[in-house]
């Protein structure tokens, strides 16, 4: 049997929402009995998108990153139900079982994600199952039939040659909050952009005032030593990204100029602006 | 309530954003999904390039709103029932002031039919033909057979209505300003985009998206078709610059580099790259000396042998607020790369809604031509048009006019009255150029204040010279319009300054208002008797997927698989609504043509199968097996003859592409001579003949084209300093026109569209920058008033960087109109930002609008 496991590409997204409305359409007004009652009309967000900002005009990265139930494998809401009202399958989708749950609040209180809803007219928790009344019937999920960008990727992590296993293997994509420990059967590319940071900052060749091409830009992360180096593009600008909070000492370097080296205690995204090389 | 998904029944369908499967249990839609190709539809092309193939996912990458059309068809907001305004007496007091106040009550469709057709022949009877006024909304529903172009024009025709002409709300600048540059006036101004996906896979190293957002307007009606073709770009290595005051959606995924000039200073950063070419000689002069006409005239003026003033780039930095340095640095980046120049989407873009927006259009022409256009990988090209496809299977698009046999108010029935579709084409005296006309700017003008007078009728299709006719209202031997039959959608959220809109309705000079709509949303409450349409999921229709056709020919090649559409009535109209075409004929009974409108009685359905046997469809499949099926995927040409737009030009070789313009007269060039544009001199004009020819002195759009600082924007000071911040009001993302916005659809829920707040109320977005918020005490989240003397509309502000210091950003189109107060004259909830922009003309010889040159004031709202 499949257990199935998704893959999402922070990099691909740009919040079309497709996904989302997909979801709406499947569920508003659907019964698919014994999986899921019917989702409402508006409140409720079975992939919801989170995003993130960072930086300062004209410098800035914007990221979206889509979040459905994570069908975890040690899943705080099975725990947290009674009656066995929650359940996970033997392919790994993690059920609340609509008849069972009635009532049960702390249901939606259990999950970490907040990808559990509570249905106040069915007094009912819901929540996203992979659509798995399409599985049935040999289909994926409607997110991923949706989803223009390919950023979402389904497939069953039990066979090592499917693309979700050689991703998940490779390390290229990672589960989102591991310190929760609830083992999520959904896992990210591009991760960093929304738990790390980005340094850029616009070269100046000062005494000509041109955007300076092809400096050298050193990073050293204070405390562990560890050394990024990266070269300006053609306006200037140079970016090192997946960067932890912490203090660095940043050099830029180029023939016929000063070296320049500054400190930056980074705590966020930060774009520093234009920074100006002189002759030296 | 348990359901089985098994015994559902499954339909076809098509809209705005894509072609869909529907599927459908005990009369009720239950799911829409996009339409998936299945291995027995014909092959996808192919294209190789740098040692890789690519081909198109075989899946239609529909637009998101799309799918919310279910939320869309089941919405508290359909109309189900006749409505007469409950203080409307046609034999007595009018009421006309209460419109949008005093409610609705149910009536029968005998008794509306009744006032309606006594309604047509009194003002008939008292004023003579044109007194009847109508206008349709674009693309609420689609479809060759029930919609505007079709049902619509056939039926107003017979009336002898007056049309109000649409301006070319998306792409004015190309319009009023580049078809002077370089023709393509079938084209309304834009060039064709043959073959360029092609080219740009094989030969591009950089695409500076300038006022274009393809993610978001993906090819008008192509869904999200494009996408991947920007992802293979991408993963090619090829460099992306996004010129836009917006961080766009495109700029989310794609750029590599982001500039923001001020609104409406785009063509002083366009000026100040084409200084920095003319100086350092970094530019195509074979290019320019065989195929452009007044450069030298036109190089004077950037450098300042003209005027004195040299187009520096730090002159530009001084308009546009983007640093000198950098404006060189990218005429240096642009001038080593094969560059597309992705300028607007779909070629429109908000620089071409701005004053005087007809210069940067032609600028953006210019400096392509300064790159050797047409040479591969060089080229204008928006990234969302352009696959292989097969041009010579014909399937007509919507705009070709379907069962209307009007071959002068669509852009290419003639095609199809020639095929035979009808036996009574439609010729309208009041409809054709002669005849009485309101450019739609103006509509406001004209009812409350006429007489007015404006130059050009809507979409000047027939060559530039036709934009300078002048025309008035009312027309000689006409009286001024008396009714209003209002169609389709709500513009009070999509044209400018639409308080006057409001104010237009209130007033006893239009003696009565009809609004035929599927909602009731924006205009339909401002109206006497409301008529209750259906959705196009609830009659039978025809049409293919982004085929506009008309003055976009082979629009469709912005998706990746021709498909055509048997667009099926999945269940019965909702209520006692009724299709379009049934309306029309229930009318055209009471008033003794219905013979002649159906042609003897022919249904919906009788006309697409009518309209199919007209097409190529039956030359690859039978009427029997399109209806099992419910689609065609047209098949490639084999072998497939690349032929990239402009090419041919470049190459100086007679034109290639299958494109059918130029049509006809009007042109004074000879278009069809070895590497002609359809311009006096065959060439790009850099300085243009038709506008010299038509007024060398009109400085608002010169045979030269200038930078003109905007009449409303930061030289503007007495106003500037009132209103300090600079709006923006791109198409939206999240629906087409107001069409998905409202009604309760799924689309309200998204937060970059609508935010709903504690009164359980979605409020309309307004985009601002952390410092202009900060200064205001103005959070995330916030209710505000954005004000200016023309309005104000209470929106959520979303706190950002994605706009910079001084701008503001909120996309049009909000189908909401909800005034707190007196209609017209009291701040508006609903979100409909363009009660703001200015209406004034785009140039004062060119009616089109001008909604990005617009300032404002925000306020945290305290209530």
């Amino acid at each position: 049997m499949a257990k199935w496991g998704m893959v999402i590409d922070i990099t691909k997204c740009n919040a079309c929402y497709s996904c989302f409305i997909a979801c709406k359409d499947e569920y508003w007004d659907n019964d698919y009995p014994p999986y899921s009652a019917a989702q409402p009309r508006h409140g409720q967000f079975w992939i919801r998108i989170e995003k993130k900002e960072g930086g300062t005009y004209p410098h800035i990265r914007v990221s979206y990153m889509p979040i459905p139930c994570m069908q975890c494998d040690a899943a705080p809401c099975i725990k947290a139900a009674k009656n066995g009202a929650v359940y996970k399958r033997p392919d790994g989708i993690v059920i609340i079982n609509p008849e069972k749950a009635v009532g049960q609040r702390q249901i939606v209180d259990a999950c970490p994600y907040g990808t559990i809803f509570w249905n106040e007219e069915k007094q009912l928790p819901q929540k996203c199952n992979f659509c798995v009344q399409r599985l049935e019937d040999g289909k994926i999920p409607r997110c991923v039939q949706a989803c223009p960008s390919k950023a979402m990727i389904f497939s069953d992590l039990d066979d090592p040659e499917s693309e979700v296993s050689k991703l998940v293997g490779s390390g290229k994509a990672e589960v989102f909050h591991p310190e929760y420990n609830t083992k999520p059967r959904v896992y990210y590319i591009g991760l960093e952009r929304v738990t790390k940071n980005f340094l850029a900052a616009s070269v100046v060749f000062g005494d000509v005032d041109e955007c300076a091409e092809k400096v050298k830009a050193t990073l050293v992360n204070k405390q562990s030593g560890e050394e990024k180096t990266a070269l300006t593009d053609a306006y200037g600008v140079f970016e090192f990204t997946g960067l932890s909070a912490g203090r660095y000492s940043l050099k830029l370097e180029y023939a016929g100029y000063a070296e320049k080296t500054m400190d930056v205690d980074l705590k966020a995204d930060n774009y520093l602006g234009a920074v100006n090389l002189n002759r030296g | 309530m348990a359901r089985s998904t098994k015994d559902e029944q499954v339909f076809t369908n098509c809209t705005t954003g894509g072609p869909l499967f529907v599927y459908v249990q005990d009369g009720k839609i239950t799911r829409i999904e996009p339409l998936e190709l299945s291995p027995d539809d014909t092959e996808s092309w192919v294209i190789e390039a740098r040692g890789r193939k690519f081909s198109p996912t075989r899946m239609s990458n529909v637009a998101q709103y799309a799918l919310a059309e279910r939320s869309r068809i089941y919405s508290p907001d359909r109309l189900l029932y006749p409505l007469k305004r409950v203080d409307f007496n046609p034999q007595g007091d009018r009421k006309a002031e209460n419109r949008g106040t005093s409610g609705y009550k149910r009536i029968s469709w005998d008794e509306a039919l009744d006032i309606l057709a006594k309604e047509i022949e009194r003002v008939h009877k008292t004023y003579g033909p044109g007194a009847v006024l109508t206008t349709p909304n674009s693309h609420h529903n689609w479809g060759n057979v029930g919609y505007r172009h079709s049902s619509l024009l056939r039926f107003m025709g017979i009336l002898n209505a007056t049309y109000v002409d649409h301006n070319p709300d998306s792409w004015e600048g190309w319009h009023w300003g580049a078809m002077h540059t370089w023709g393509f006036a079938w084209r309304l101004g834009i060039s064709s985009q043959y073959d360029l996906l092609e080219d740009a896979l094989k030969h591009a190293e950089m695409v500076i998206y300038w006022s274009s957002d393809p993610e978001s307007t993906s090819g008008i009606y192509g869904g999200q078709e494009s996408n991947q073709w920007r992802s293979w770009l991408k993963e090619l290595g090829v460099k992306m610059v996004v010129v836009d005051q917006h961080y766009n959606s495109t700029a989310v995924n794609f750029a590599d580099k982001w500039f923001a000039p001020r609104p409406g200073t785009d063509t002083a950063m366009a000026a100040a790259i084409a200084y920095v070419w003319l100086t350092e000689g970094t530019y195509d002069k074979e290019y320019i000396k065989e195929h452009t006409h007044g450069f030298e005239k036109w190089k004077g003026y950037i450098l300042g042998e003209e005027d004195g003033l040299a187009k520096t780039t730090e002159w530009a930095e001084k308009e546009t607020g983007v640093p000198a340095r950098e404006i060189r640095a990218l005429a240096r980046e642009w001038a080593r790369c094969k560059t597309m120049l992705a300028a607007g989407s779909a070629l429109g873009g908000g620089a071409c809604r701005t004053a005087y927006g007809t210069e940067w259009a032609r600028y953006m022409v210019m400096l392509a031509a300064m790159q050797g256009m047409g040479k591969p990988g060089s080229n204008i090209w928006t990234t969302n048009y352009g696959a292989p496809q097969n041009f010579d299977f014909f399937f007509p698009g919507y705009a070709e006019g379907g069962i209307s046999g009007d071959p002068l108010n669509t852009a290419a029935h003639f095609q199809m009255v020639s095929r035979g579709i009808t036996k009574h084409p439609i010729r309208s005296e009041v409809n054709d150029p002669g005849g009485q006309h309101i450019p739609r700017i103006l509509l406001p003008e004209c009812i409350l204040n006429p007489p007015q007078e404006w130059r050009g009728k809507g979409f000047c299709g027939a060559s530039p010279e036709t934009q300078f006719k002048k025309y008035k209202y009312p027309e000689d031997g006409y009286s001024e319009v008396k009714m209003f039959w209002r169609y389709g959608g709500a513009y009070i959220g999509t044209m400018n300054n639409t308080n006057r809109w409001v104010r237009m309705y209130r007033s006893p000079k239009l003696e009565f208002v009809v609004n035929q709509s599927i909602w009731m949303e924006g205009e339909a409450q401002l109206a006497d008797l409301i008529l209750p349409a259906c959705t196009n999921f609830e009659r039978w229709d025809i049409g293919e997927w982004a085929n506009c056709s008309g003055y976009i020919p082979h629009s469709h090649y912005g998706v990746n698989h021709r498909t055509i559409v048997l667009q099926k009535k999945c269940i019965e109209p909702l209520g006692e609504s009724k299709a379009d075409y049934d309306i029309f004929a229930a009318v055209a009974e009471r008033l003794g043509f219905y013979e002649k409108f159906t042609e003897g009685g022919l249904t919906e359905l009788d006309w697409v199968k009518k309209l199919f046997q007209l097409t190529d469809l039956p030359k690859y499949i039978s009427w029997e097996e399109f209806e099992k099926k419910g689609y065609f995927v047209v098949p490639l040409p084999k072998p497939y003859k690349s032929t990239p737009s402009l090419r041919w030009f470049a190459e100086g070789r007679k034109n290639d592409t299958p494109d059918w313009g130029p049509v006809g007269g009007g042109v004074a060039g000879i278009p069809d001579a070895e590497g002609n544009l359809a311009t006096q001199t065959g060439k790009i004009e850099f300085e243009a003949e038709s506008l010299k020819r038509f007024d060398p002195d009109d400085w608002e759009r010169p045979p030269v084209a200038k930078y003109i600082p905007s009449w409303e924007g930061h030289h503007t000071t007495e106003l500037y300093s009132k209103y300090p911040l600079q709006l923006i009001t791109p198409h939206p993302r999240y629906s087409f026109h107001t069409h998905y916005d409202g009604k309760e659809s799924w689309i309200n829920e998204i937060p970059e569209h609508r935010v709903k707040k504690e009164d359980g109320r979605y409020y309309w977005v307004i985009r601002i920058n952390s410092r202009d918020a900060e200064k205001r005490g103005v959070r995330d989240g916030d209710l505000v008033n954005v004000y200016n003397d023309r309005a104000v509309v209470i929106c959520a502000a979303q706190v950002t960087e994605r706009v910079p210091y001084g701008m503001v950003h909120s996309y049009e189109s909000s189908a909401v109109y909800d005034p707190i107060g007196e209609p017209g004259e009291s701040p508006d909830r609903g979100g409909c930002i363009n009660l703001l922009t200015p209406h004034r003309f785009i140039s004062k010889n060119a009616c089109g609008m001008a909604p990005n040159s617009c300032l404002v004031e925000i306020e945290k709202r305290r209530e």
